[in-house]
């Protein structure tokens, strides 16, 4: 016999003079195979059509629809409800700003980040389109692909605990996003280029080491090895700072 | 008024509106992307397989060049393309590619040495050059000669995406997301901007420019059954369409890929039967072969959906729940291959089906894809019908996918269109002035408010936006799917109109205050169903059949009467589109012929 679930779900529309934050009770019968996004999809169609959140892909590919599952960040679209208890709370993201009811926004955040850590491929050279392309070892290519999977969800900063305290931690996404650059041999920044951006407590020295980042990873990224790496090659180089090698 | 004033304005920030801005930023311009949700999370980022580019580097490739890119194309269109176009994408595919490796995709590259490989579950050697070490290699996609898709894995368009989004930081190009355009500011001969919703305060805003571009993707989501992301609803078809003077080229011309995962319909890649996985049915019996002894699981994915979907009808299929279907069988690629070539693949079995593809069989069946439908422009992007209109990527009829695409060539359509188009974009804005009408645009914010406030009071009905979306959508999933006949497209056509009907009583339930998402629907429901009667309509006058285009009661692919593009316009006040047609191609350079796969009846030009 199917379930009856019962959603508590954060509600509050800023646009709304009327409005204040309250939570609404919704319930439904469990199908075989229900996702978030479908149990969402049928509340916002069939019970309250102005019920926000974020779906895009629904396939656990775009980061569209992270929010706060029974206490966890999570990825709405890939969270079965038989994973869940009968009672499912879902709240929005902390850190990002409120739009409404579940949907923050993650896109000013990210891109503030992008820009303040210059993530692009820094380099003087030119292109030369018709010349043939330059060679990497397929190792290292799919060492960077690795780390290039983040799709930058916000999970992980929601679930840490120095970026709920103090607005401009960057995060665990974004030392990823450095050890993705310092992989990559077209990128031409030396290590201290990197350091002067994340060698702070806004970066790698914030982090408490609580580990919750990498717990809601719903990519299971290695979010924890990138900054123990990062750390570690920080202090190789203060030490051959203070003897004068390069 | 709320108004801000660019050079170039994207509509969307997918792979194609950020490539063509990026080209602008790069010549100078001012350019200024508009995108429904944080231009990363654009559907660009679920092309999973990779994109095609002749370079020859693996093995598999060798002799492959740009003429053969472009032969496998047309065929693949069945000859449906625009030549001249698929020969400039062909020849500029290769430059793309490196250009995007420059930027910093961690392209897969070639291992020289042994390797094996599987080719319709059997195991091949081949043997990599020593010399071609390190460059950008490349696997198998269905209705190719050669191996020439290249990829990082399975995450190709999440690759892509990102790096044309640090492009797009690095050089400063400003991205309004959560912001919907809801109609084009025109006169009937120029066209101007766009009014647009923000999604987050629900205030309307209008966007001037020289030269506006829509790069919204395709309108998958008008089916019921589909791989698309569930922003993908046309909004820039729609709004195209509303002019009444740009036409849809080829609006019948939609794609059902063979492998979307039941019941979701999420896609797994094409990679997988690329790489060497089989189809099988309900007896665990490999069937492809029987049907295309040649390709087998690799014919192009018209050819493919449309066997499986006859071998679903001859009972072979798989009883569940939720319909018939196939089975999907990459186990014999081992775990190796899986958990670093098809990583995607392998999540989404986990995911979404409680699956080890490692040991289980995936089932699929044909979902909706891709509309190689859209925006009718000329070679350089722009579109018929409006002054200062552009068009590029899935959005646009550019057309080097007639009726039929490849896989990997949309991708590759995707940055080497920004590539073209965006040239192109930076050169009319070079000499071109336009003078911006302040009544023209007030009217236009007053016409558009009117409507959103109508929706709200419920001034014209109160039929449920949803109720009638789900109408459209099984009603273009019942009759104009993967087989067509008169009768039932006949059928099709006058239920959508009687669901246009509903459409324009369309009520909301809710306040609309703020990004309320039933407004958003509402704003588009009309123009939805608008697109579902071009589609419908325009299949049902085309009595041929020609690559995805198949018509139970007219086999053959008749290049005497219809070796041309339908091109739909909506006249305002009008309950069906207007219809017209141009020649396929002004240019031949490969004349009609065999695809080499698929049936084969064909009525010649010269057939009296």
């Amino acid at each position: 016999m199917s379930r009856r679930l019962r959603f508590n779900i954060f509600r509050y529309n800023p646009q709304d003079p009327h409005s204040t934050p309250h939570t609404d009770v919704f319930v439904l019968e469990e199908t075989d195979s229900m996702t978030l996004f479908i149990a969402l999809t049928q509340i916002r169609e069939e019970k309250d059509p102005s019920l926000q959140f974020d779906f895009c892909c629904r396939a656990g590919i775009c980061g569209s629809c992270a929010m706060v599952i029974n206490g966890r960040p999570g990825l709405a679209c890939k969270t079965l409800t038989r994973d869940l208890p009968d009672e499912i709370t879902l709240m929005p993201l902390p850190v990002f700003k409120l739009i409404g009811d579940l949907s923050v926004d993650t896109g000013t955040w990210f891109r503030a980040t992008n820009e303040k850590i210059g993530s692009w491929i820094h380099t003087r050279k030119t292109l030369d389109p018709d010349a043939r392309e330059e060679r990497m070892d397929n190792a290292l290519a799919e060492e960077i692909y690795e780390l290039e999977r983040c799709v930058e969800c916000g999970c992980c900063v929601a679930a840490c605990g120095t970026a709920n305290m103090r607005e401009d931690f960057l995060g665990a996404v974004t030392v990823n996003r450095i050890a993705r650059f310092m992989l990559d041999p077209r990128d031409e920044r030396a290590d201290k280029d990197y350091f002067e951006v994340i060698g702070t407590d806004e970066g790698i020295f914030g982090c408490m080491g609580l580990l919750g980042c990498e717990d809601v990873c719903p990519k299971e990224l290695p979010l924890q090895d990138q900054l123990g790496i990062i750390r570690r090659k920080m202090g190789w180089r203060a030490v051959k700072n203070l003897f004068g090698l390069k | 008024m709320d108004i801000e004033v660019t050079d170039i304005l994207c509509i969307g920030a997918g792979l194609a509106g950020e490539r063509v801005a990026v080209e602008a930023a790069a010549a100078g311009h001012q350019a200024i992307c508009l995108s429904i949700v944080p231009p990363r999370r654009s559907h660009s980022s679920a092309a999973q397989g990779g994109m095609q580019a002749s370079l020859g580097n693996s093995v598999m490739g060798e002799g492959d060049n740009p003429d053969v890119h472009f032969e496998d194309t047309v065929k693949g269109s069945d000859w449906g393309c625009d030549q001249e176009v698929a020969r400039l994408f062909a020849e500029t595919a290769p430059k793309a590619v490196r250009e995007m490796a420059f930027w910093g995709i961690p392209w897969n590259r070639v291992v020289p040495g042994k390797s094996t490989y599987f080719k319709g579950g059997e195991k091949y050697e081949k043997v990599e050059a020593k010399e071609k070490e390190g460059l950008i290699t490349a696997r198998s996609f269905g209705g190719t000669a050669k191996w020439r898709t290249c990829y990082t894995s399975d995450g190709t368009g999440h690759t892509l995406l990102y790096t044309m989004d640090n492009k797009v930081v690095e050089l400063g190009v400003k991205v309004h997301d959560r912001m919907e355009a809801v109609s084009l500011i025109h006169d009937g001969r120029t066209c101007m901007g766009v009014i647009a919703r923000c999604l987050s305060t629900g205030r309307l805003k209008a966007y001037l420019a020289k030269a506006t571009l829509i790069a919204t993707g395709g309108y998958g989501r008008i089916y019921r059954e589909t791989t698309n992301a569930v922003i993908n609803e046309g909004g820039g078809a729609i709004i195209a369409l509303d002019t009444g003077v740009v036409p849809i080229g080829n609006p019948e011309a939609i794609q059902f890929h063979p492998t979307g995962i039941v019941p979701t319909h999420i896609l797994v890649t094409e990679g997988c039967r690329g790489d060497g996985g089989t189809l099988l049915d309900v007896n665990e019996h490999r069937f492809m072969n029987e049907y295309e002894p040649e390709k087998a699981e690799l014919a192009s994915r018209d050819v493919v959906s449309r066997w499986m979907t006859h071998h679903i009808r001859k009972g072979l299929g798989v009883k569940s729940d939720y319909g018939d279907h196939l089975w999907l069988d990459i186990r014999h690629l081992g775990e190796k291959h899986i958990k670093t070539k098809l990583r995607e693949v392998d999540e989404i079995c986990h995911n979404f089906l409680g699956i080890d593809p490692l040991t289980q069989l995936i089932p699929v069946r044909p979902a909706q894809h891709y509309t190689m439908a859209g925006v009718r422009t000329d070679k350089d992007g722009a579109a018929y019908g409006l002054t200062g209109l552009f068009c590029a990527g899935e959005a646009a009829c550019w057309d080097l996918h007639g009726f039929n695409r490849l896989g990997g060539n949309s991708l590759a359509e995707t940055v080497v269109a920004g590539r073209i188009v965006g040239k192109k974009i930076a050169e009319f804005v070079n000499g071109h002035d336009v003078q911006f009408d302040t009544g023209l645009i007030r009217a236009n914010l007053k016409r558009e408010q009117e409507r959103m406030d109508r929706l709200a009071g419920c001034k014209d009905g109160q039929e449920n936006v949803y109720e009638v979306r789900n109408a459209m959508q099984e009603e273009l999933m019942e009759r104009v799917g993967i087989f067509r006949d008169h009768d039932g497209l006949q059928k099709a056509v006058e239920n959508l109109q009687g669901i246009y009907g509903r459409a324009q009583k369309v009520g909301l339930r809710s306040n609309g205050l703020g990004a309320n998402p039933e407004l958003s629907v509402a704003l588009k429901i009309n123009g939805m169903v608008r697109l579902a009667l071009c589609v419908a309509y325009g299949a049902l006058m085309r009595t041929e059949s020609r690559g995805c285009h198949a018509r139970l009661d007219y086999e053959a692919r008749n290049d005497r009467d219809w070796l041309n593009r339908t091109l739909a316009t909506w006249k305002e006040g009008d309950d069906l589109p207007t219809l017209n047609y141009e020649p396929a191609s002004q240019v031949e350079e490969l004349p009609p012929g065999s695809r080499g796969y698929g049936a084969t009846q064909v009525i010649s030009r010269d057939e009296t």
